[in-house]
């Protein structure tokens, strides 16, 4: 699977509560809804302006804070089609896995790339392509991939209770 | 080689010798959610299972906008309690309770040498018993209600120790805000934390579950301490099973050990927009503040009531600013009106409100206005966290708090 898109390009510790404020939390669950305040509190303009398989690129940390799944979920529901980061808070590691969302950890791409350039994001060959070459990144461990390629923890888990008949 | 107490413990429930960087499934003895279970039970009633793995291992707290600020949080309560009556979970404590960490340590389920999982960030809280604590996600949460499973990643462990006494006008909160100015957001990112030395061992339980619950704010999975003698009797009469402490080997492998001697540390603050944008305390005396959140999970237990009122008792609230107190349980709100300090606070012009998280997460209770400064006693800062992006929070500890509500700035509780 390889994705074309623009890339927004984002700072260090980018946290939960900017990328889904916490007063929507509790009221705000459906996940068309929730890509509305993507981001809100961090960039006010990429809810508005955000286009299917844009890519999101952002330090160390990214999304640090809260265990809120919907911080990943509303991401995804934006269009985003990778976030690429220097490292991931755990939670948001697992949230991403757990609701299909590709990420990718490589901190010499996040140097390498630009806001605003196009690049593109090849997840079955590890390769990030961007104006400055091309980046390989390291396949997840095959017992978390098997939950990601099945598209999410609730698909996977359906898969392997025998329920998605 | 030994084992890290996170060995152990993956090791233990997975049935094999594991090294960090392997991944294990493990069925925890806990797993915690609170207002979030309305949308958990949905989220489980689509994986087509009708009943729990186990109604046992479930604590849900209804704690997070308690109560209900408007229609859509109230239904969430309600579709809550429907799943804990049709699903027949005992351990449900509803809007009175209090903030759930703190009612799951009250309630004497918080015990070592087990695994305790919770859809909040902030579980890391329950290594302050010598529990492997950590969060999880809502859709995780689900599949544990299924099928009693979830894997983790073997987390490398660093070792913080901590000698020394306090000095005057410190305390934990100033301890683990200056190792987050030091070791930073990411300074433990996936990594086990076991906190040690003296300092650790002769602190009150209070004080030791803030290092834990702040964990998570330096990045770590679970944030552990050996129990010691006052946990231990903190958990007599209390415990709901029997436990066994597990600690980690003398030769365990830490992939860093990081040493503090707090004899010199003064009174710490988080400044806006980061946990680790830290600062001695003397660089922001001054600052202006409108509110005071006193509450959390961090900082709303018995100790810190008992700080704040000493400080409070015979002064007032500062006219220019509104200090808002929310006990962290029920049992620590009877407790502080018996002892007297609800009445203090009340008197002195703070607002005493119910057990709950208040505006920790930007809900209700205390939100505050654009350009509106708040310092609080809770463990996040983030832009927006309190409901309004166009505010600022300061992180401190109950004392410097007290201080700061009667002068309306940031005060050193040293020269006040």
């Amino acid at each position: 699977m390889a994705v074309t898109g623009k890339v927004w390009k984002y700072g260090d510790d980018v946290n939960t509560d900017v990328i889904f404020p916490g007063k929507y939390t509790y009221t705000v669950s459906d996940p068309n809804e929730m890509a509305q305040h993507a981001m809100e509190d961090l960039d006010p303009e990429f809810a508005k302006n955000v286009k299917e398989n844009d890519i999101i690129v952002g330090g160390k940390n990214f999304g640090c804070g809260s265990s809120r799944e919907q911080a990943a979920v509303c991401i995804k529901m934006s269009g985003i089609g990778a976030v690429i980061a220097k490292s991931f808070s755990r939670l948001y590691f697992r949230n991403c896995i757990n609701t299909g969302l590709p990420m990718i950890v490589s901190a010499e791409a996040v140097d390498a790339i630009e806001n605003g350039e196009e690049i593109t994001v090849d997840m079955d060959s590890g390769e990030i392509t961007c104006k400055a070459g091309v980046f390989k990144f390291p396949p997840l461990p095959p017992e978390v991939k098997g939950i990601f390629d099945d598209g999410g923890l609730i698909p996977h888990t359906k898969k392997i209770l025998g329920t998605d008949k | 080689m030994g084992q890290t107490f996170a060995e152990k413990m993956l090791s233990k429930y997975s049935g094999r010798n594991v090294v960090p960087g392997e991944i294990v499934e493990v069925k925890p003895d806990i797993a915690m959610s609170h207002d979030n279970t309305a949308a958990i039970s949905g989220t489980f009633e689509q994986l087509g299972v009708d009943k729990l793995d186990d109604p046992d291992r479930h604590v849900i707290v209804l704690d997070h906008c308690s109560p209900p600020a408007n229609e859509k949080f109230a239904l969430n309560h309600k579709i809550t309690r429907i799943f804990v009556k049709k699903h027949g979970i005992k351990n449900f404590f509803d809007l009175e309770a209090g903030i759930c960490h703190q009612v799951i340590i009250e309630n004497g389920l918080c015990l070592p040498g087990t695994i305790m999982v919770g859809a909040d960030s902030h579980s890391t809280t329950y290594g302050a018993f010598g529990a492997f604590g950590t969060g999880i996600g809502r859709s995780e949460t689900a599949v544990i209600m299924a099928t009693g499973k979830i894997w983790f990643r073997v987390p490398e462990t660093i070792k913080i120790i901590i000698n020394g006494e306090f000095p005057e006008g410190t305390g934990s909160k100033d301890l683990i805000l200056k190792i987050a100015g030091e070791i930073r957001a990411d300074g433990a990112l996936y990594k086990a934390i076991e906190f040690a030395g003296s300092t650790i061992e002769n602190m009150s339980v209070s004080s030791r579950i803030v290092l834990p619950n702040m964990a998570v704010e330096l990045g770590a999975k679970i944030g552990y301490m050996e129990p010691n003698e006052a946990t231990l009797e903190y958990l007599e009469g209390r415990a709901k099973k029997e436990f066994e402490v597990v600690v980690s080997d003398d030769d365990a492998n830490f992939e860093k050990v990081i040493e503090f001697d707090i004899s010199e540390l003064e009174p710490q603050i988080a400044g806006p927009h980061t946990v680790d944008n830290v600062h001695p305390i003397t660089e922001v005396t001054g600052t202006k503040i409108d509110e005071i959140f006193f509450g959390s999970c961090t900082n709303a237990r018995l100790e810190d009531f008992e700080i704040v009122a000493g400080v409070m008792k015979g002064n007032k609230v500062h006219r220019d600013v509104r200090m808002l107190v929310f006990p962290a349980s029920k049992d620590v709100f009877l407790e502080a009106m018996r002892l007297g300090y609800v009445q203090t606070l009340a008197e002195s012009g703070a607002v005493i409100m119910n057990t709950g998280c208040g505006p920790c997460m930007g809900n209700h209770e205390g939100v505050p206005a654009e350009g509106e400064v708040v310092l609080a006693t809770n463990n996040r800062n983030y832009r927006g966290r309190l409901g309004n992006r166009d505010s600022e929070v300061y992180l401190s500890s109950p004392l410097v708090a007290a201080h700061s509500a009667i002068t309306g700035t940031i005060t050193d509780p040293r020269t006040h």
